[in-house]
């Protein structure tokens, strides 16, 4: 059986620049995978080439059978592959119920006619789309915090906020882009737990991490990058093993 | 040939116009990243300066004529460039932090209130400029051309020429490379970013002045409207070079300059102005950076 | 809060819709016709504001889609003697094809990019108009002899007439917008206006909702020329100049962009103040451009910018209860 998401031999490069060089790896469904490396190793553009907001000058990017690498964003989210970003890009000016709601986008499909004429199906979509959401907000454990502007939250909430709005466009696969980066330790552990809880509900992850404790605890597999390139692949204790790993994050970022 | 040869160097003498004003949205541009709609009428107000000195202080009847223009050109850049301080303290630099809408809206609106304020001094009638200049032609290349369009289009060419001289080699033109480049850097690097700023906004005011004062002599005509449909124009002209790029500027204005030209003469002169604004539109969809600007990747 | 909100939300449209209605009892024909520019006006905000204020589109050429209209409306009344209120639906139409055609290629610019090439767009339509394009525009002179409007055979003619006429339409144009902006449409709009890499990232088409939000937004402004060429009964290019795009712009700005009653009050504003100000007809310009500096300083989100909150905590509460 193929697995879930296959990244086959895909390069990137911005003008002179590499970003990415034949990389593969494979994400079976129902895991954890950690991608990590050092700064400027190429995973967020990895990410992003999953994502569609890049296109990958050469392989092919396949999720469930599927080739997603010729695909426009909104449609491979469609397919069931949802993200958050590096630097929180929220909806500031909305209110969180309203951010999530915009995972359900896809989902729901009620046009300009269907909000001028109201016909019933249109409201209780809308109803239902909000249930959803509200749900979600629970899930990542917002749900007092519904009404509130995303710009007024805490910074760990938007990143929870993140995480509910990719949610809620019921995706086979989320990629986490760097989901701890400014969490305190508590805000941390309560990360890992919601990750198992998000894993239990049969969601595949994806993540990209620099806290390596949390890799480590939280991804059963591990691909490390460096300069655009996969220098190993394996379980948490083979890549703590490994003496590149070591040699290439020596130096620079402690493991 | 003798049709062709004309309309290329009247559109090299309008293009070296629109080039001089492109310079100022460029420079502004570069540094800011804001588009400054009121540029167009700091232009307006050189060439009402312009008139204005000419006619009450007669400086021809007491200079001689070359150094009359000389003392004239000086003056206007200078008082132009003032406005164009004062413009970027009273209504950018309070929006330095602003959302970019804020500020296009305050630029809007000094755009309304140059204008407006021009109008009430000098009435909504055309301007006309006293009879200075010699009507004379000269020979060039083997065909007859009146020598004004010759002036303007070797004075811009001069100041340009020193302008990129001087962004290129000096001390203070590195700043404001440093600053166009990434406002943050340069400021960790030691330059300040505030005083950069204001030169820029003493360089693209006077050169925009001074482009408004060689129209006034060349054209003999001024309204307290022009500098819409002139500061449109260079902003495509900046546009088609590469917006933030100062030889880009040079290259797009004499490019538009004789492109209008050609059509006015050769397609239709009614519609002589939407060549302009089909050439700006054309650019941003096949290439928005310009011929002269580099791609740059939008960051995710 | 919002209950509040939106008590005083219907209070401030049942005041407006009582003096609207009484207004023929107390004012005189000038200023009768004042409020019937100023219900154009709203009208024409309002659409823009679809564009700039919920999708956050800097569009500085509305006033094409407009011309659009109103032309459309008097080339089919004069030419082929249709009903001037029958060409509605055809006016809508051809707007918003035409804006969304020429917005397709353009739409993806960044922010004052868009804004300077619908500006050029805008001096197109207009250069065409008076070039007399495909020869139904009439030149610089315009259409004239457009027929005034029948309703229910009864021909309006008057001020107070087309203030009803006018109004009417105003009141349901507020009722759908404020349907639209509490729909799916409606928040996609404000997501790709917030954060348009995100929207698409949370499975938004953000490239088709820019062209949806054109289109609507051209579709309503092209309908407002229909009135506005049954109103004049003679239209000229001379009415769908840039300046018209910036006022427009701008009424939407300083009321309150993506505040509904924000943009009606600032059209009124922005209508009604240099009337008032007559006496001052040469300075008033000048007053107009100072205040947008300052406006941008002291209060850059508008006069009146507060939004129906879309999810008030009592939707909430019941999403919670029922799933």
């Amino acid at each position: 059986m193929s697995a879930l998401l296959e990244v086959r031999g895909v390069t990137k490069s911005f003008g002179g620049l590499t970003a990415v060089s034949d990389v593969t790896f494979d994400v079976q469904a129902g895991s954890v995978v950690g991608l990590i490396g050092p700064n400027g190793a190429g995973k967020t553009t990895t990410f992003n080439l999953i994502t569609g907001n890049y296109r990958a000058d050469h392989g092919t990017i396949r999720f469930q059978d599927r080739a997603i690498d010729r695909m426009r964003t909104h449609k491979i989210v469609q397919a069931g592959i949802a993200r958050t970003f590096q630097n929180v890009r929220l909806f500031q000016q909305l209110s969180a119920v309203e951010n999530v709601l915009a995972g359900r986008h896809c989902r729901t499909r009620s046009g300009a006619l269907g909000a001028l004429l109201r016909p019933p199906w249109q409201v209780r979509e809308e109803r239902e789309a909000a249930a959803r959401a509200v749900d979600e907000l629970a899930f990542v454990g917002l749900r007092g915090r519904a009404m509130e502007l995303a710009k007024n939250l805490a910074y760990g909430d938007q990143r929870r906020l993140e995480i509910a709005r990719a949610l809620a466009a019921d995706p086979r696969l989320v990629i986490l882009d760097e989901p701890a980066g400014g969490m305190n330790e508590q805000e941390t552990e309560e990360l890992i737990g919601l990750i198992g809880r998000i894993r239990a509900r049969g969601i595949t992850i994806l993540l990209i991490e620099h806290d390596m404790s949390l890799v480590m605890r939280a991804c059963e597999h591990i691909v490390v990058l460096e300069y655009g390139q996969k220098i190993a692949e394996g379980s948490p204790a083979a890549i703590q093993a490994n003496p590149r790993v070591i040699e290439a994050y020596l130096g620079t970022e402690e493991v | 040939m003798e049709q062709f040869f004309q309309q290329v160097t009247n559109g090299l003498a309008v293009g070296s116009i629109y080039a001089l004003i492109a310079l100022g949205y460029t420079m502004v541009y570069g540094v800011l990243r804001l588009i400054n709609f009121a540029h167009g009428d700091l232009f307006t107000y050189g060439a009402y300066l312009g008139m204005t000195l000419l006619t009450s202080f007669l400086l021809h009847d007491h200079l001689g004529l070359a150094l009359a223009l000389v003392v004239l050109a000086v003056m206007v850049m200078g008082l132009v460039a003032v406005i164009g301080v004062i413009l970027e303290r009273a209504a950018y630099r309070p929006l330095r932090e602003s959302p970019r809408l804020s500020a296009v809206v305050s630029a809007l609106g000094a755009s309304i209130f140059l204008q407006n304020a021009l109008m009430l001094v000098y009435g909504a009638r055309y301007q006309v400029y006293p009879d200075v200049l010699p009507q004379t032609t000269v020979s060039f290349l083997g065909q007859q051309m009146p020598v004004m369009r010759l002036a303007v289009v070797l004075v811009s060419v001069t100041i340009m020429a020193a302008l990129y001289l001087f962004v290129q080699k000096t001390k203070v033109g590195t700043a404001i490379r440093a600053a166009a480049i990434d406002q943050g850097a340069a400021r960790l690097m030691g330059i300040d970013v505030n005083k950069v700023v204001t030169i820029v906004f003493v360089i693209g005011p006077a050169l925009g002045g001074g482009a408004g004062l060689l129209v006034g002599l060349y054209y003999g005509q001024i309204s307290f409207t022009m500098g819409w449909i002139y500061g449109m124009k260079a902003f495509t002209a900046a546009i088609l070079g590469g917006i933030g790029n100062i030889p880009g500027a040079m290259v797009g204005g004499l490019l538009l300059g004789v492109v209008e030209a050609l059509g006015a003469a050769y397609l239709s002169i009614a519609w002589k102005d939407a060549f302009a604004f089909l050439v700006l539109i054309l650019i941003l969809i096949v290439r928005p950076s310009g011929l002269l600007g580099e791609r740059v990747a939008e960051k995710v | 809060m919002a209950a509040r909100t939106t008590t005083r939300l219907a209070v401030g449209y049942a005041l407006a819709a009582a003096f609207i209605v009484a207004a023929p009892r107390f004012l005189d024909a000038y200023w009768l016709d004042v409020l019937n520019s100023v219900g154009l006006y709203v009208l024409l905000a309002l659409s823009l504001n679809l564009i700039l204020g919920d999708a956050g589109l800097f569009n500085m050429g509305h006033a094409a889609f407009y011309a659009v209209g109103a032309y459309t409306a008097a080339i089919l009344n004069t030419r082929y003697q249709i009903p001037i209120l029958w060409t509605l639906p055809a006016s809508a139409v051809v707007a918003a094809v035409f804006a969304a055609l020429v917005a397709r290629p353009v739409v993806h610019l960044r922010g004052d990019y868009l804004l300077v090439v619908t500006i050029g767009l805008g001096e197109i339509v207009r250069i065409a108009l008076v070039n007399d394009v495909f020869g139904l525009t009439g030149g610089a002179n315009g259409i004239f002899g457009i027929s005034r409007p029948m309703v229910f055979g009864y021909k309006i003619r008057r001020p107070h007439e087309f203030l009803y006429l006018i109004w009417a339409f105003v009141a349901v144009t507020v009722l759908l917008f404020h349907r639209l902006e509490q729909s799916r449409f409606g928040r996609a709009l404000n997501y790709l206006r917030e954060d348009p890499v995100a929207a698409e990232g949370s499975g938004v088409n953000t490239a088709r909702y820019r062209l949806l939000a054109f289109a609507l937004g051209a579709a309503w402004a092209g309908m407002t020329g229909t009135l506005y060429a049954a109103k004049m009964t003679i239209i000229s290019p001379e009415s769908f100049g840039f300046w018209e795009s910036v006022v427009l712009f701008l009424m939407v700005i300083l009321g309150g962009s993506g505040s509904i009653p924000g943009v009606i009050v600032g059209a009124v504003l922005v209508v009604v103040l240099p009337e008032v100000f007559r006496g001052f007809a040469s300075a008033r310009m000048l007053v107009f451009g100072l205040v947008m500096m300052v406006m941008m300083v002291v209060r850059p989100q508008g006069l009146l910018p507060f939004r129906l909150l879309r999810f008030k905590e009592s939707d909430v509460r019941r999403a919670g209860a029922s799933s």
